[in-house]
């Protein structure tokens, strides 16, 4: 059981990861990643249920992703809407096409078909079917925070961090705005998708509403995370959005376990979720006028002390 | 080096809010020149810089830097070649990326790739590089954290780094008391000369505008109206050139009543 909450947590967190990108690296709203992660769900399971190969799956999921990203950044770049709205019209339309995509069915099932969670237990044979499961996935997600971690280390990718705080330094410094915003919700959606693909074969289907609700989701597991600890580092930003990913799944599992107690049932998830998300920025917002207080009395007791010493 | 022909730009054309900025400029700017523009609000001497820097585009004319006609340019693809640092020194840098990071972008122009540029060669560069405003202990401190003088002098070294042909300086020191603004002219100065930067300054200080440079224009109401440059200028004074501005602006106003006059 407490297997399945990590797993979850952890194929939960590739997606957090991505919207990281685009919510916190690139300061954009991207509302994109509702439709990739359902378009990353879909792709997978038309690959494996079509026998192609889970890495082959994989990888397209993800260039289907990437192609998402794409397509509300070339509607951002050259309409000059707001991102916001950009992603909004992706999303919409993905909504159709991820249907296209699981051949008119709102899903398709991954029954009698080998997907990674078949062969987790196979490659960690010496484990136990659940614990095997969590081994894999948390080998895929340390994989891709690494790699996140290094990319967001190169130049190009404090190129991406600079055009979130100053689009006008990154055009100063010669690069092209655009590219960068192609590249950054190109691999943020990619991630994101790829997270849909793992999800599908964990939960064994594929469904044209999975991602109903995601961003939000995603942004509730990022901010949960920026509870935990302060840091400036990626490497260990990263690192809080996963445990923060795993922590939001843990609540929404004690809410599906307990929940009855207090007369929640799962139809009551999202507005949770959405009152998290209210309640995160809250408390975020208090925490900076209690600093601010506590560095004003702290300067009324200066400021008076030196009076009496003087 | 700079030659502007025969610009213009209208804001809003065709609307009941059209407004001429810049009409017919024309200027020349040789390899190693250093121009001084004044002005009053309004004369259009940041839209010359827009139009120079591509932020927008001329409405007629054209601008060719170095032999290659840059009018339609897009503005990343001019930066190349051209360094710019505004008035608010909030715009040059990235505020929530450190020192280094910010300094590790500026090495050089253009797309970046998937290598880290941060080594321990370029660290030591860029602390004896920020080493003159004393900020080289500092290399892994947030932009953010400091002071607008500082900022504005990261800029210049910024802009400096990557050797732009031509350097735009838009009141560069405005924003700053009167201690930075003199660290940060020291500092430009010193990069114009060891470098050999063309560059164009925009300044509010007439006096500034005479010292600094061997060239010296005056713009109003969207067009250059003086041009003074070696030996004229280095005997200009500040009430010769106010002098002379109001020479300039009374005959303007003189031939406006004549023009009133015949109409009637």
């Amino acid at each position: 059981m407490i297997e399945g909450i990590f797993v979850e947590g952890l194929i939960f967190s590739v997606m957090a990861l991505g919207i990281l990108i685009s919510y916190r690296i690139l300061d954009l709203a991207d509302l994109t990643c509702d439709g990739s992660v359902a378009t990353g769900a879909a792709v997978a399971a038309i690959c494996i249920t079509n026998g192609w190969g889970i890495p082959s799956a994989m990888i397209l999921a993800f260039l289907a992703g990437v192609l998402c990203g794409l397509c509300t950044a070339a509607i951002h770049n050259h309409l000059h809407i707001p991102g916001l709205l950009a992603g909004i019209l992706t999303m919409t339309m993905l909504y159709s096409v991820n249907l296209r995509i699981l051949g008119n069915k709102a899903n398709v099932p991954l029954v009698r078909v080998d997907t990674l969670y078949d062969q987790f237990p196979v490659f960690f044979s010496f484990l136990s079917s659940s614990l095997a499961s969590l081994a894999g996935t948390l080998l895929f997600v340390l994989v891709v925070k690494i790699i996140f971690d290094l990319f967001f280390r190169t130049d190009l990718g404090v190129a991406i961090g600079a055009l979130g705080g100053n689009e006008q330094v990154v055009v100063s410094l010669g690069m092209n705005p655009s590219l960068l915003k192609y590249i950054a919700l190109g691999l943020s959606n990619g991630l994101i998708a790829l997270s849909g693909a793992l999800l599908a074969q964990y939960q064994g289907f594929a469904d044209a509403n999975l991602g109903q609700g995601m961003v939000v989701q995603g942004l509730a597991a990022i901010m949960l995370g920026e509870f935990l600890f302060n840091s400036n580092r990626i490497s260990l930003i990263t690192l809080r959005v996963i445990l923060g990913s795993i922590i939001y799944k843990g609540l929404m599992f004690l809410g599906r376990r307990y929940g009855y107690l207090v007369g929640i049932t799962p139809n009551d998830f999202k507005l949770l979720t959405g009152l998290l998300v209210i309640i995160s920025l809250i408390v975020a917002s208090t925490r900076i006028k209690a600093a601010e207080e506590k560095a004003r009395k702290k300067a009324v007791e200066r400021v008076m002390g030196g009076k009496t010493n003087a | 080096m700079l030659d502007i022909k025969h610009v213009t730009k209208v804001f809003f054309p065709g609307t009941v809010n059209e407004k001429v900025a810049l009409e017919d400029i024309n200027l020349h700017v040789e390899d190693g020149d250093v121009v001084s523009v004044i002005g009053s609000n309004g004369s259009g001497k940041s839209t010359l810089f827009n139009m120079i820097a591509g932020t927008f585009p001329v409405t007629s004319g054209s601008i060719v830097l170095d032999g290659k006609d840059i009018t339609k340019a897009p503005e990343y693809r001019r930066s190349f070649e051209i360094g710019r640092i505004f008035q608010d020194p909030t715009k040059g840098t990235s505020a929530n990326m450190s020192i280094q990071d910010n300094m590790m972008l500026s090495l050089k122009k253009g797309m970046r790739g998937i290598r880290t540029s941060l080594t321990q060669e370029n660290r030591q560069l860029f602390r004896k590089l920020i080493e003159p405003v004393g900020l080289q202990d500092r290399l892994e401190d947030n932009v953010g954290l400091l002071s607008g003088g500082q900022r504005q002098a990261l800029t210049l070294i910024m802009a400096c780094m990557s050797h732009p042909k031509l350097l735009l300086l838009d009141e560069h020191t405005a924003a700053l008391d009167p201690g930075n603004a003199r660290i940060v002219m020291d500092l430009t100065e010193k990069y114009i000369e060891q470098e050999k930067f063309t560059a164009i300054m925009i300044t509010h200080n007439m006096q500034f505008a005479i010292e600094f440079g061997n060239k010296l224009i005056m713009m109003d109401e969207g067009r250059i109206i003086l041009e003074v440059s070696g030996e004229e200028k280095k005997n200009l004074t500040v009430p010769d050139l106010i002098k002379r501005f109001r020479a300039i602006r009374n005959k303007d106003f003189a031939s406006d009543e004549e023009l009133l006059t015949e109409a009637d």
